[in-house]
């Protein structure tokens, strides 16, 4: 799964403009400037990005960001103020959901509760006005694909979480669309069942290589292991974009470094790091995990006052305060190594490659 | 956390209470004597009525029998039901489609439109009538403006439409309520999956409202097949319903054994109305 290429030269015999359009195929969803507006509010500000045929594109950031904007004006429930929204290089800015060729799963399901799961899944089929020959088949095909074949005749208040999530996959998967929207789909599970589906989520990804996603989460665990590419949201704009490697371990932003895997950012002379300085202004940022607490002064670390422990089951996730220049840092210590007490003082090390580089 | 050393001083006894307490039954004494003389009283009387004469003679099933089978009751009680029903279909057709545009339909002085319904339910039942026959009267607004009505107002399809008129807020209110408790997702994604706004309509949010479909058509066929007020100013000669049969013939005719068969009659059809959209609703429950 790769992203669209760009800056493409005309091979031989193809002139510009059939290569362009060879890339606008490639393209199955794009934003080119798009803002949505209530008012004075601004719910999205200036947003464009793209999403090619089988490419994960997951949409992070807290609550307020605008992803799910984002999303609404990809499915078109949300009036775009400006912009243009294309889906498989139609302009679709102002055509009805009806009209878009989606699919979309929602964090509450939706199923339609007064109908069984086949026909929940067979909405979709009905209202294109697919043949009634094709289906009973397809619909049987699909909820086989979730594991919910033998549940057909099921009301949805009769199945678990779980299980109505998987009906609402089936769902959106019936009538094959291009591009399929995934809003918070985990959050209404327990933390058991998220992980179960998250690994359906991932198997269903490979079996439909063709189609593009766009997934809204506030969960980075569920972007980092779906996504091709993330998107970082951040005040009703995109804060960056790139693959989910890039953004982990070279976040272009301050707040993506500290969003995502939740590093600590301090002042450039602070550590030393073995990663390449940028020409300007920057900082540095170190996540939990990378540091090591001792009691002798080492090549690389900092001086630390231990504030407060909270016990998060496989880590301890000490705070403590920086002696030089006061700020706190967020330290994991593994569970089965002693966690130094509170309103002890001693040195919290880092390994140079571990010190990330964020431009300011 | 600390431990404890020493055990709390116990609380002091409390004094013994002088107060006794009141038999649960006792508590119901009162509405079911009140229900007992309102109600259940007057109805064992009109009940008892049935079985004299029109002097007031015990008569056993005489009366029942002379009534139920004269064409005339047969014909009000044809009348009442066709009356009810296709005000309580209209209602439910105007009630409806005004509900689904006031929750779905955004647009400026949606809740001024909204408070003007409600108003309509504060008025008395005959003001309407009279203002249809304001306006679609013999001699009303649509006449003077050339536009033939004749006696439209005096038909049965006169009383119907003002009935239509007067009940259609009690269907809106119950469908309000039903639709803004609607999860709006439903529609996105139904919309998502191809369906145009009629067949979200019909398969997605009428089937949710069943419910409140259910309870506001038989709130409204109840109101309609024992309105009185409506039929009598609408001044329809020749629409005879059952309320209006028993004004006759207990005020009109002094026939008070005749005038009890007719309501005890209209009371069983309120009463089975009743538990009809009780079964049906359990069922749908189901």
């Amino acid at each position: 799964m790769t992203a669209p290429k760009r800056n493409i030269t005309a091979p031989k015999g193809l002139d510009d403009d059939a290569v362009d359009r060879t890339v606008r195929r490639q393209v199955a969803v794009g934003l080119q400037n798009v803002s949505v507006t209530y008012g004075d509010t601004v719910a999205l500000r200036d947003c464009s990005f793209e999403v090619a045929r089988g490419e994960t594109v997951a949409l992070l950031g807290p609550s307020g960001s605008g992803k799910s904007t984002a999303l609404k004006a990809i499915a078109g429930f949300e009036r775009v103020s400006s912009g243009t929204v294309t889906i498989d290089g139609r302009d679709v800015t102002h055509l009805s959901p009806a009209k878009r060729g989606i699919g979309i799963v929602v964090q509450s399901y939706a199923l339609f509760p007064h109908m069984t799961v086949a026909k929940n899944v067979a909405f979709g089929l009905k209202s294109r006005g697919a043949d009634r020959a094709e289906i009973a088949p397809r619909v049987a095909e699909v909820l086989d694909m979730v594991g919910m074949g033998a549940f057909a005749d099921r009301l949805p208040r009769q199945l678990s979480g779980g299980q109505q999530q998987r009906v609402a996959i089936a769902r959106a998967l019936t009538t094959r669309p291009e591009v399929v929207l995934l809003d918070e789909p985990l959050s209404a599970l327990d933390a058991g069942m998220r992980k179960d589906m998250l690994g359906e989520l991932q198997r269903l990804r490979a079996e439909l290589p063709d189609v593009a996603m766009v997934y809204v989460t506030h969960d980075q665990s569920e972007a980092l292991a779906l996504a091709d590419r993330v998107a970082i949201m951040r005040d009703a704009r995109l804060e960056a974009i790139d693959s989910t490697d890039a953004l982990f371990h070279r976040p272009p932003t301050r707040f993506t470094a500290t969003f995502l895997g939740g590093a600590d950012v301090l002042p450039s002379g602070a550590l030393r790091t073995s990663r390449p300085l940028p020409d300007g202004d920057h900082l540095l940022a170190v996540r939990p995990w990378a540091w090591r607490f001792t009691r002798t002064a080492p090549s690389n670390g900092l001086r630390v006052t231990v504030e407060q422990e909270q016990w998060r089951g496989s880590v301890r996730h000490v705070t403590a305060r920086v002696a030089e220049t006061g700020e706190s840092i967020g330290i994991d210590v593994p569970v089965l190594v002693d966690a130094p007490l509170k309103a002890e003082t001693l040195w919290a090390e880092v390994d140079p490659a571990d010190v990330m580089v964020v431009p300011q | 956390m600390t431990a404890v050393l020493d055990a709390p001083p116990a609380p002091p006894e409390p004094a013994p209470s002088r107060s006794f307490s009141v038999p649960a039954w006792v508590w119901v004494l009162p509405p079911v004597a009140f229900i007992l003389v309102a109600v259940a009283y007057p109805l064992v009387g009109i009940v008892a009525r049935t079985f004299t004469d029109k002097a007031e003679r015990p008569a056993g099933f005489a009366t029942w029998r002379d009534t139920l089978t004269d064409g005339a009751v047969l014909s009000a009680l044809g009348t009442t039901v066709k009356v009810a029903a296709l005000s309580t279909a209209g209602c439910l057709i105007a009630g409806t489609f005004l509900a689904l545009v006031l929750a779905f339909v955004p647009f400026p002085g949606a809740a001024a439109v909204s408070r003007l319904i409600e108003v309509v339910v504060s008025f008395p039942s005959f003001l309407i009538p009279l203002a249809l026959g304001v306006l679609l009267g013999p001699v009303g607004v649509a006449q003077s403006l050339g536009v033939p009505t004749g006696s439209f107002t005096t038909s049965l399809w006169g009383v119907v439409l003002a009935e239509i008129a007067f009940y259609t807020p009690f269907v809106v209110r119950p469908m309000l309520a039903a639709f803004s408790q609607f999860p709006t997702v439903q529609i996105d994604v139904a919309s998502s999956l191809g369906a145009g706004p009629l067949r979200i309509i019909a398969r997605v949010i009428l089937p949710a409202a069943l419910p409140a479909l259910a309870a506001a058509g038989s709130l409204t066929f109840l109101l309609t097949l024992n309105e009185f007020g409506i039929v009598l100013f609408t001044g329809a000669k020749d629409v005879i319903t059952v309320p209006m049969l028993i004004y006759t013939r207990s005020i009109v005719g002094q026939d008070f054994a005749s005038a009890a068969v007719l309501a005890t009659v209209q009371l069983l059809i309120s009463i089975g109305a009743y538990v009809l959209y009780r079964l049906l609703m359990q069922k749908g429950m189901r």
